[in-house]
């Protein structure tokens, strides 16, 4: 398998993205293989803040060069940041999916919802299977 | 149906090239980047590998009158060593393939067609042609490249193809390539400068090679499609197909309408007598958003159209499309909106083509 960057302390979803709690709150991104496959992302689109997103399903879109993809929520909660920034550069995904390139931060309204997740050795697991 | 796969398909992966399927084919989409890949044919020069797209032959004394027939654009007056883009239309005058035609000798030529048409042309060119045409399908031994971009003549060059520099657009000539025998052809989708190199499937590998140690830029079917929309070249299955009019396309001048006389052209005059219901544009989007194929048009609310290919345009860094209107409401310079995950986005007809890369790169020379 290629080489990915799948950090230790985040949780993942089947659909790539990535959580990163402390406490309550929580930052969402998508992964640097989701990153990789989709190629250079041209435009995003992320709710408003207030406003609130429902596990599994979709709060946004990123967008390639070529496609459409939707991002799914790994979490429920109320959005209290998005990164603003992306609107003019969303390459900051292509370039640091875990930092610059985060997408949104919830205030979680349930975090037993974190343990449906993958940890990273099952995500990575989870990536080699698709790759097959 | 199996995917198929070009002779190049094991260097693909080896570049690292991200494999998709497109038209029946295992192709690679991107290597380093879409963006970039646009970047490497705009400013110096990109090479795809475009054997999935298929050749069909015609030999013989019937050849000519046979796609004189067969063919919107004219036949019998393009010179040996001379290129054509046409159509092959239906009696309804839709368009079954856009294609390109290639005058070998008096009575020897070919058609480069769309890979996913391959079979579709072949049933539709045996049911309309007599044995003394000659059809012949030389798609599975036959391997294409292009090379675009405006250092392309000097890399040709470089590998021994000394004589590409003298092509006139839109001709070509045999060549000798380092021992292998090709036919370099100053044509191309890219809306750049280039050549497109048809070749045995079993030398491709070393030219292909070659090209890449001379400098060029490995380059995939997402640049292919990004360069050919900014340059507003249709693409079969988006702005055509077996229900479009040559002339509702846009492409007029490579219908014979005077000479007549090919399949279809009646029904093409009909249609054009009845009036064309619509209309294909250009259009850029103004607001903030991608226009994407298959996405309504509006205008004041009111669906007008349809886009046929969207995607952000990386020479103008701003979203532009194809897509067809009502005829009256289809003039440059009309405000438009694109529904986007149902928002209706500003966006406003423009001329086509959105990219002039040809004249920029001449205009950078003086």
């Amino acid at each position: 398998m290629a080489d990915y960057e799948i950090p230790d302390e985040n949780f993942y979803t089947r659909e790539d993205e990535w959580v990163r709690h402390d406490g309550d709150k929580a930052v969402i991104g998508i992964t640097d293989y989701a990153q990789d496959q989709l190629g250079d992302i041209v435009f995003v689109e992320l709710p408003e803040v207030g406003s609130s997103i429902q596990m599994g399903e979709t709060f946004g879109v990123v967008e390639s060069v070529k496609a459409v993809s939707d991002l799914y929520a790994p979490i429920t909660g109320t959005v209290l940041e998005v990164n603003a920034d992306l609107v003019e550069a969303p390459d900051a995904i292509n370039e640091h999916c875990y930092g610059d390139g985060w997408l949104i931060e919830v205030e979680c309204s349930d975090t037993g919802e974190l343990e449906s997740l993958m940890n990273s050795e099952d995500y990575i697991a989870f990536i080699k299977e698709r790759e097959e | 149906m199996a995917l198929r796969r070009t002779p190049l398909y094991e260097a693909h992966k080896e570049l690292g090239g991200r494999i998709v399927e497109f038209g029946g084919f295992e192709m690679p989409v991107q290597y380093a980047g879409i963006k970039e890949e646009h970047a490497a044919v705009r400013e110096r020069a990109g090479l795809f590998d475009v054997s999935h797209m298929g050749q069909i032959y015609f030999s013989g004394p019937a050849a000519v009158e046979t796609l004189e027939k067969l063919l919107t654009c004219p036949v019998a007056t393009l010179k040996h060593g001379g290129v054509r883009y046409g159509m092959l239309c239906n009696d309804d005058g839709g368009v079954v393939d856009d294609v390109t035609l290639y005058r070998i000798g008096e009575d020897l030529l070919f058609l480069c067609v769309n890979a996913s048409n391959i079979e579709k042309d072949l049933k539709w060119i045996q049911s309309h042609s007599p044995a003394g045409a000659g059809v012949v399908d030389r798609s599975p031994e036959t391997a294409m490249l292009a090379l675009q971009g405006p250092s392309s003549t000097k890399l040709l060059s470089a590998i021994g193809a000394d004589e590409a520099g003298s092509l006139g657009r839109f001709s070509f000539a045999p060549m000798t390539i380092g021992g292998v025998e090709a036919l370099v052809s100053s044509t191309g989708y890219t809306g750049s400068a280039g050549y497109e190199i048809y070749l045995g499937a079993g030398d491709v590998r070393r030219i292909f090679d070659e090209l890449l140690a001379a400098g060029a830029e490995p380059c995939g079917l997402g640049a292919r499609d990004t360069l050919r929309l900014e340059a507003a070249l249709p693409l079969y299955g988006h702005e055509l197909d077996d229900e479009t009019s040559p002339l509702e396309a846009g492409l007029e001048r490579f219908v014979k309408r005077e000479q007549g006389g090919f399949i279809g052209s009646v029904a093409i005059e009909d249609r054009a007598v009845q009036g064309h219901a619509r209309r294909l544009v250009g259009f850029e989007v103004e607001g903030r958003g991608i226009a994407r194929a298959d996405y309504p048009i509006l205008a004041d609310g009111e669906g007008i159209g349809i886009v046929t290919s969207g995607a952000p345009s990386p020479t103008l860094g701003k979203a532009v499309g194809l897509g067809y209107v009502q005829s009256a409401c289809a003039e440059v310079g009309r405000e438009i909106q694109i529904e986007i995950r149902g928002k209706g986005i500003d966006a406003r007809i423009v001329p086509t083509p959105f990219v002039q890369a040809r004249k920029k790169a001449k205009a950078r020379k003086r």
